[in-house]
């Protein structure tokens, strides 16, 4: 399958260069910052409320982390003059976006995998439920994926990586704050804001332990959409 | 002849400003075409419509049979496309590359060492291979670029501007690479560097403004711009007798002459060589040299996107 081979190469791409590196060190430090300072520190707590708090944590960093892994995805081959190569091999754009994106979500994995020291850290001193862990795990995959993807169709957008980076920041936050227009708007534009919310609809359960079927569903949708956009940003860019 | 390329009133537009229009040409299997054009006169959009990686505006384009809009996919497996900037990964070697892009265009695993193998001896990146791609010279770069275009065996090449940027050793060695083409692919190759197009290729399609002057032999086109060619000659014997044989075939400018040995440039069209010669060596004079003259195609290009300019 033509995405797989784009995939691989594109993950070899991260590995070989010094820039994912740096993204992966440099939130893992900050994560680690916030799960030391935040969640361990402070007023005892419960080991399932030190592990609740290291996956709001953790949500946040995984969205950052999606956007500056997202952001060289389709944007760099278009500043580096290497989309017509993309173009011009039989290849449907969907092969493309979906190759760029499953070599970002590999990456993303290795960043999220990285954290589970944390937890392992709770376990040391506390008592852990794996399934709060896997519920948690599949939350961060989950939003990672849908953020990666809305940050795949940045990167489809924009001329260059810094455009991208900024484009997909944008296009979250207003996710993000859909919950805040849920607030303020009344039926049914409210419940609609409020499903469209990335994260305070939907991640909360995972952070809890808990897996509701239409959080999956929301976070898959999302990322199809978002592929999905970011394909037709690609054929677009053809008649141009 | 089997058709490769059937090009018909393509036209493409970007917002309000037409880069090329009704465009129509045909190439036959097996040519090797040239794309003459000044810079911005519309050979790159033609290039890239060929490519599939722009879609035109009006008009329809048809390679080895198929639509380039509605059977891209049919198209993109018959073609190699080497874009004015070679598409380069920096962080792969060569050989990686190459073979990334050979599966990337069908050519199943198993083939791909082969191939590659086959695309780097045609363009004499054997001993490149291991060598990172962001190490290489830019002659290096631009060989890279025509192996990734014809590294899955394609029927069409499209080169545009491979001696892009190139010092003149390696435009002599890149035209070396395109002449190697010749008969295993079709070729239709771009550049505004005339020398590079009038010995490489078979036949011209010269374009400006984004439209389709001329198209045809050098010769032919020469004929058709009332004989613009020339001729050089070197003969030694009697100086008066050899202009006397050459007047009737054109005027006669004698560049040197020195122990016996006269060099002229003979104004008429290179296609009155074989005469040329015959009348000489039958007058007793003997002929060291002749040649087309270099500046034919210069003058063919220069009159004719002059004179595109002055009715513009």
């Amino acid at each position: 399958m033509k995405a797989l081979l784009i995939a691989r190469r594109e993950l070899s791409g991260y590995l070989r260069t010094l820039s994912g590196y740096v993204v992966i060190a440099v939130i893992l430090a900050l994560n680690g910052l916030f799960f030391n300072a935040y969640a361990l520190g402070g007023a005892s707590k419960r080991s399932a409320e030190v592990l609740s708090q290291f996956f709001y944590y953790s949500s946040g960093f995984t969205i950052v982390a999606s956007v500056f892994i997202s952001m060289r995805l389709l944007a760099e081959e278009r500043q580096t003059g290497t989309l017509p190569l993309l173009y011009s091999s039989p290849l449907r754009d969907r092969d493309i976006v979906l190759g760029k994106f499953l070599a970002g979500l590999a990456f993303l994995a290795l960043y999220v995998s990285c954290t589970l020291y944390m937890p392992l850290l709770v376990l040391v001193n506390g008592k852990v439920s794996f399934g709060h862990v896997a519920a948690g795990y599949l939350g961060l995959l989950l939003l990672g994926s849908a953020s990666l993807a809305v940050g795949t169709f940045g990167s489809a957008l924009a001329r260059n990586q810094l455009l991208a980076a900024i484009t997909s920041a944008v296009m979250l936050v207003a996710l993000i704050l859909c919950w805040l227009l849920a607030r303020i708007t009344e039926q049914p534009l409210a419940d609609v804001f409020s499903a469209m919310s990335l994260w305070n609809q939907h991640f909360p359960p995972f952070q809890s332990g808990l897996v509701h079927v239409r959080d999956v569903v929301y976070y898959l949708l999302v990322t199809y959409v978002a592929l999905f956009a970011a394909t037709r940003v690609l054929e677009a860019r053809r008649w141009r | 002849m089997r058709l490769m390329i059937q090009v018909e009133g393509l036209t493409k537009y970007y917002g309000e400003h037409a880069a090329i229009r009704d465009l129509a040409f045909t190439i036959g299997q097996g040519e090797v075409i040239g794309f003459l054009g000044l810079n911005g006169a519309g050979k790159s959009t033609t290039l890239k419509i060929l490519g599939c990686v722009l879609l035109p505006t009006a008009g329809r384009v048809v390679i080895d049979g198929h639509d380039v809009v509605s059977n891209a996919h049919e198209v993109r497996q018959r073609i190699g496309y080497l874009p004015d900037v070679p598409p380069l990964y920096d962080e792969m070697t060569v050989g990686e590359y190459l073979a990334y892009v050979a599966q990337l265009r069908g050519v199943a695993s198993r083939d791909a060492a082969s191939r590659v193998g086959e695309a780097e001896e045609k363009t004499g990146l054997r001993e490149v291979d291991g060598e990172l791609i962001s190490t290489l010279s830019h002659g290096y770069r631009q060989r890279v670029g025509v192996a990734q275009a014809l590294v899955h065996r394609p029927a069409l090449l499209i080169l545009d501007e491979p001696t892009s940027g190139l010092d003149p050793r390696q435009i002599v060695d890149m035209r070396d690479v395109i002449r190697g083409l010749k008969g295993a692919h079709t070729v239709l190759v771009s550049s505004h560097i005339l020398p590079e197009i009038s010995q490489t290729c078979d036949r011209l399609l010269i374009i400006n403004k984004g439209t389709l002057v001329a198209q045809g032999t050098e010769d032919e086109l020469a004929r058709k711009m009332g004989g613009g060619g020339s001729i050089e000659v070197e003969v030694r014997g009697d100086r008066a007798r050899a202009l006397e044989v050459l007047a009737p075939f054109g005027a006669v400018d004698v560049e040197r002459a020195a122990d016996g040995v006269l060099s002229l440039t003979l104004r008429a069209s290179p296609e009155e060589r074989p005469r040329v010669a015959r009348a000489l060596v039958g007058a007793g004079l003997e002929l060291l040299r002749l040649d087309q003259g270099a500046g034919q195609l210069e003058s063919i290009f220069l009159r004719l996107t002059h004179g595109q300019e002055a009715r513009a």
